[in-house]
């Protein structure tokens, strides 16, 4: 007993110390007007029904519900696609499979910020390539028509492609562990049966991939939801702060502008979503490992 | 599998191209665009793909002569090995304790662990950065080495548990027996069978260290102090004047240790990856 609690006390002490306390901290903040430097005054729910009533904060609400019910979709689809086209190359063990299967998981690995700013210089539209090729192919009659990140609608999209970008690796590699999982003899048993290739898949492969189609989108849902990195690097919330996510609203009013109080309350308006994905990851996770 | 029938492979290739090529494209663009001289970059008859005058390295140097990009790259490589060192450390000896000792409260430790992991480090940037500066680390590269294992233990002690529950519970008890202490059994019989999964959990910590972004530019704000990712974001783009061929610069050698050492490492991070290591 005693050896069991000597063992876990750093990590408690640490969690505790940088977690715990931060989180009662943030769960103050947000019910006060503090400001940098002047811990405030206790306001209860007032940060809350005010930014509530705020347009910017709507917008961001809206902003971060679309961001990641799009970009979560996508990449479900996108992802279980090229899931699908790995197993088949490995099936057949063509030559490569094993390279392709390396370097498509590139873009999840190196750190985001800088990917996101190579995105940034693709979607200038004067100098870059993206412009350029809508040109070439006529969808655009000049490169200044489409201004990526200085448009409202554009710049929406733009972010979210980038996330699709970077997460589209993450689902492909966790769904073909899956569908490697599941046993031949089952396709050849519908083959027999005479089930068609589409037959098969909604019939065997779906269900039988659900357990961990479900584990993976609960992962990236809190990933996307809570994501910082792609919005602030690519257009800081911009044009006009119609871009913004719960996390980039937090930092720009609570350590650019120095409303504290204000800034925690927007992360904190992340807990309620995040507390039922995790309550659905955990019953998850209960079922999987039985703890 | 879909389809059984052998199909030409020639179809798997075609079908595999459309994502290769949208997926590795930026990396493409990221080299080429650093490698080529500003003229042509800013040229607007220049075809993007290719160089037409000759590569320079010239966006390369100015990182190194004109920014402190070797300062970061130094800061960075110093808070990851550290935040690594530490995480791994304190979630070794958790994740023994939670996998193989029964004691009052462990279940529902593993269980908060686990939520623990799955908090996003957007939820608590605002007030940690108060803590930070109550701990008088404001504003300093060690204000992160300190805050990083506070995502790292969490996900590793998660990933070593379950590689430490498969090890026979046989082999260590025999050391017991033998007058083992509990951490002897661990340092001599635990850790050499659970090799693979140390490698994966430090692998994967130090890949989430080098990556970090939000508290790296949320903590810390003077020059000497920073880390890649805020040292290229925040100080190559001046105003609205872009330094696209050293932004590109930056942006490939940020990447290049952590694809190096994933190339190398690849079926650990694999592993790890469908083990549920996501952040």
């Amino acid at each position: 007993m005693a050896t069991a609690y000597a063992f876990v006390a750093p990590a408690v002490t640490l969690l505790v110390v940088l977690v715990g306390y931060p989180f009662l901290l943030a769960l103050y903040l947000s019910a006060s007007d503090a400001v940098v430097g002047d811990m405030g005054r206790f306001v209860g729910l007032g940060q809350f029904a005010r930014l509530l009533r705020q347009e910017i904060f709507q917008q961001t609400l809206r902003n971060t519900g679309i961001y990641t019910t799009t970009a979560v979709v996508a990449k479900v689809v996108l992802g279980m696609a090229l899931a699908l086209v790995l197993a088949g190359l490995g099936r057949h063990r063509l030559p490569g499979s094993r390279l392709i299967r390396a370097a498509i998981l590139l873009p999840w690995i190196v750190p985001t910020a800088l990917s996101t700013v190579a995105w940034k210089w693709m979607f200038e539209p004067q100098f870059s390539v993206i412009n350029w090729v809508l040109v070439r192919l006529g969808a655009i009659a000049y490169v200044s028509d489409l201004q990526w990140l200085g448009e409202a609608h554009l710049a929406r999209a733009a972010v979210i492609i980038v996330n699709v970008w970077r997460g589209i690796p993450f689902f492909a590699i966790n769904l073909l562990a899956g569908l490697l999982s599941i046993p031949d003899d089952l396709y050849e048993a519908a083959e027999t049966d005479g089930a068609t290739a589409f037959t098969r898949f909604w019939l065997i492969t779906v269900p039988l991939l659900r357990p961990v189609l479900a584990t993976v989108v609960l992962f990236s849902l809190i990933m996307t939801i809570s994501d910082f990195n792609i919005v602030y690097v690519l257009t800081r919330g911009g044009p006009i702060n119609s871009t913004h996510l719960l996390a980039t609203l937090a930092h720009q009013t609570g350590l650019i502008t120095g409303e504290i109080g204000r800034g925690a309350a927007t992360s904190l308006f992340m807990l309620p979503f995040l507390m039922v994905i995790v309550f659905y990851q955990m019953r998850l996770m209960r079922r999987k490992w039985e703890w | 599998m879909v389809g059984r029938q052998a199909r030409r492979p020639a179809a798997y290739y075609l079908a595999a191209l459309p994502f290769v090529v949208a997926l590795l494209f930026p990396f493409y663009w990221m080299v080429v665009t650093s490698l080529k001289q500003n003229a042509e970059l800013y040229d607007l008859k220049a075809i993007p793909f290719w160089f037409r005058s000759s590569p320079t390295l010239e966006h390369y140097m100015f990182l190194f002569e004109r920014t402190a990009f070797a300062t970061w790259m130094v800061n960075t490589a110093v808070v990851a090995v550290l935040s690594t060192a530490i995480a791994v450390v304190i979630s070794i000896l958790a994740a023994y304790a939670l996998a193989r000792l029964r004691f009052r409260g462990g279940e529902t430790l593993g269980g908060m662990i686990f939520a623990v992991y799955l908090v996003p480090t957007t939820l608590l940037f605002i007030p940690l950065s108060q803590i930070i500066r109550i701990l008088n680390l404001g504003d300093t590269r060690w204000s992160l080495v300190v805050s990083y294992p506070t995502f790292l233990v969490p996900f590793a002690t998660w990933l070593l548990m379950s590689y430490f529950r498969t090890i026979p519970k046989e082999l260590e008890e025999s050391a017991l027996i033998d007058g083992c202490s509990y951490l002897g059994a661990l340092v001599r019989i635990i850790l050499p069978t659970a090799i693979p999964g140390v490698l994966t959990a430090t692998l994967f910590a130090f890949t989430l260290s080098w990556n970090e972004f939000i508290y790296a530019v949320t903590f810390v704000s003077s020059t000497a102090q920073k880390t890649l990712g805020p040292g290229v974001v925040t100080e190559l783009i001046r105003g609205d004047v872009y330094y696209w061929g050293e932004l590109m610069a930056g942006a490939v050698l940020g990447s290049v240790p952590i694809a190096v050492i994933y190339a190398f490492l690849l079926d650990y991070y694999i592993s790890g990856l469908t083990a549920g290591a996501i952040k």
